[in-house]
């Protein structure tokens, strides 16, 4: 009776999480789906604690550690969920995602311990699925914490001579010492699991390493999907439908994503993998500023002045945007404007900021209505009607060579065609390149004008300009 | 092999099922969400949690118990801080006016 219980519960639980991700995929009803998937996962949590039942017919016990688990974990997830920065939402995702990964880790270990005792009787396919979640979970483990540790800054891009050998390498020598523990009867079998976890774990941070930062996002959810396919390990190890559907929808939904998101830069997923983009910094040395035309500097009462002028205004943000905080000024800026009859709107591109819809979040935040920002393809035709564009810490997203210049390591990424407008306002703190590591043209352009300084110093200034102008 | 991949025929028909609908969720998204909706998933293979409970459920041993313990609280982080950054991203995605 129990047991049958607790199996509708899971089946709740599956279609909550199918509804949740649909739900989550359309602006209006988002919220309710990630709020309907939380309400599966913790009734499917203590159906499990209260209605579990071996084999044997035993329930759990050791329910006060559960508990207390249970209540550690939450407390110090709530707090850093609610305390984290808006701007600091990837590297956030990450840990947790990398939370995940040693969970499905730790319950191979486990489950191994339990076999210790007697390897003969092992069967192998039980041991494969065992290994499988030990492999992708330490994999995903490490990645996420040197994504994380990348992002937040702590950990330097690094690459090692002969990198991508090294890792194949490692893969390899990982999958024979698998292979040997299924096919072998038993015989060392313990120090070879052993080996196996630790060149996991070794490789998931040489796997991440090497990678640029601004390919972070990428990596993150491709670690997602690999902790969901490590769930799904233990779906099939317990017999559990909940974490087998759970486990697979996110791996195949968060592989999906991160084609998306690499079709969005216009790369294949294996350019961003083995390319060290963004971690080459001889790039920016290579390139001399060799452009026609010179920099032009702006005061911010002259651009106070061009734009309270005008009538059609884009604002194009960036990661100096999120970098300075500057999304509530950003958003003074707009109803400034508006109050004078001009027409304002927000160019998202879609890889702006760290992460695909960095950039919407963030200004979500400080109160600017999302029908307000406009997407690449659709804002593209609008640029040539606009009398001024205002980019806000953003440069690789509006960077020409991308379209011009085939050597560029950009080359081919879909840009934001700013340069139609009438005029170009770039604010940015100086010249440095943005995290392509290379020069931008479009700041030698005649119709471009540079505004330098922080980002929310910048705005704030021309917010009081464009007030003192009355 | 064969043996084992019969006996959980069920178990592979859903894999299969699951991918399909995996893909078919996130074909046409707005770029908009991605971002909330990576952090979603991120929080929905938290279920792996429910494999640490069992195992917790029925350690013996100090150490089974001691990782065990460990094994539950990353799972609950990775639940309760997936969801609530999750819905403190679509908190945000109000529509004006």
């Amino acid at each position: 009776m129990e047991n049958n219980i607790l199996q509708i519960i899971y089946l709740i639980g599956s279609v909550t999480f199918i509804l949740g991700l649909k739900f989550l995929g359309n602006p209006a009803t988002a919220r309710k789906g990630n709020l309907m998937a939380a309400f599966g996962m913790i009734i499917s949590i203590f159906g499990t604690i209260f209605l579990y039942t071996t084999e044997a017919g035993a329930h759990l016990h050791n329910l006060g550690f559960i508990f207390g688990a249970l209540l550690v974990g939450t407390v110090v997830g709530w707090l850093i969920a609610k305390k984290v920065q808006m701007t600091a939402m990837p590297e956030m995702v990450s840990l947790f995602n990398g939370m995940g990964g040693a969970c499905a880790m730790l319950i191979s270990v486990i489950e191994f311990k339990h076999l210790e005792t007697d390897m003969s009787l092992v069967e192998p396919s039980h041991l494969l699925i065992i290994l499988l979640g030990l492999i992708i979970g330490s994999v995903s483990f490490a990645g996420s914490i040197i994504a994380w540790g990348k992002l937040s800054g702590n950990v330097k891009d690094k690459s090692l001579g002969m990198q991508q050998v090294i890792n194949i390498g490692l893969l390899l020598v990982i999958l024979v010492l698998t292979t040997i523990m299924i096919m072998g009867n038993g015989a060392y079998t313990i120090e070879l699991f052993y080996a196996v976890f630790t060149l996991s774990l070794l490789y998931g941070i040489l796997f991440v390493l090497p990678i640029g930062g601004a390919d972070m996002p990428v990596v993150i959810s491709l670690l997602n999907s690999f902790t969901g396919v490590a769930a799904a390990c233990g779906g099939f190890l317990y017999d559990n439908k909940v974490m087998l559907v759970g486990g697979i929808l996110v791996g195949s939904a968060g592989t999906l994503l991160t084609i998306v998101m690499c079709k969005a830069m216009n790369r294949s997923l294996l350019n961003v993998l083995i390319g060290n983009f963004g971690g080459n910094a001889n790039a920016a040395d290579a390139v001399p500023s060799n452009f026609e035309g010179s920099i032009k500097e702006v005061t911010a009462s002259d651009a106070a002045i061009l734009m309270k002028y005008a009538k059609k205004v884009i604002i194009v943000p960036g990661y100096g945007l999120a970098v300075a905080q500057a999304q509530h000024i950003v958003h003074d800026l707009e109803l400034l404007l508006e109050a004078e009859g001009i027409d304002v709107k927000y160019a998202i591109h879609p890889v702006a900021g760290r992460m695909p819809g960095h950039m919407n979040v963030l200004l979500a935040e400080s109160n600017v209505s999302y029908d307000k920002l406009i997407e690449m393809e659709e804002v593209n035709p609008e640029f040539a009607t606009t009398d001024v564009v205002l980019v806000v810490g953003a440069n690789d997203v509006v960077n020409p060579a991308a379209k011009t210049d085939p050597t560029s390591p950009i080359y081919g990424m879909p840009i934001l065609d700013v340069e139609n407008a009438a005029n170009v306002i770039v604010n940015k703190r100086s010249m440095k390149a943005g995290y392509a590591g290379i020069e931008n043209e479009l700041f030698y352009k005649p119709k471009t004008s540079m505004l330098f300084g922080d980002a929310k110093k910048a705005l704030t200034q021309l917010v009081s300009e464009i007030k003192a102008l009355g | 092999m064969l043996e084992f991949i019969t006996q959980h025929i069920e178990m592979c028909y859903l894999i299969i099922l699951m991918i399909f609908v995996g893909i078919e969720l996130i074909g046409h998204v707005p770029s908009v969400l991605h971002t909330p909706l990576m952090s979603g998933a991120n929080a929905i293979h938290g279920v792996v949690i429910i494999g640490s409970i069992i195992v917790m459920g029925q350690a013996e041993h100090t150490l089974s118990l001691i990782l065990g313990f460990l094994a539950v609280v990353l799972g609950t982080l990775n639940v309760v801080g997936g969801f609530v950054v999750t819905d403190r991203m679509l908190e945000m995605f109000k529509k004006k006016k």
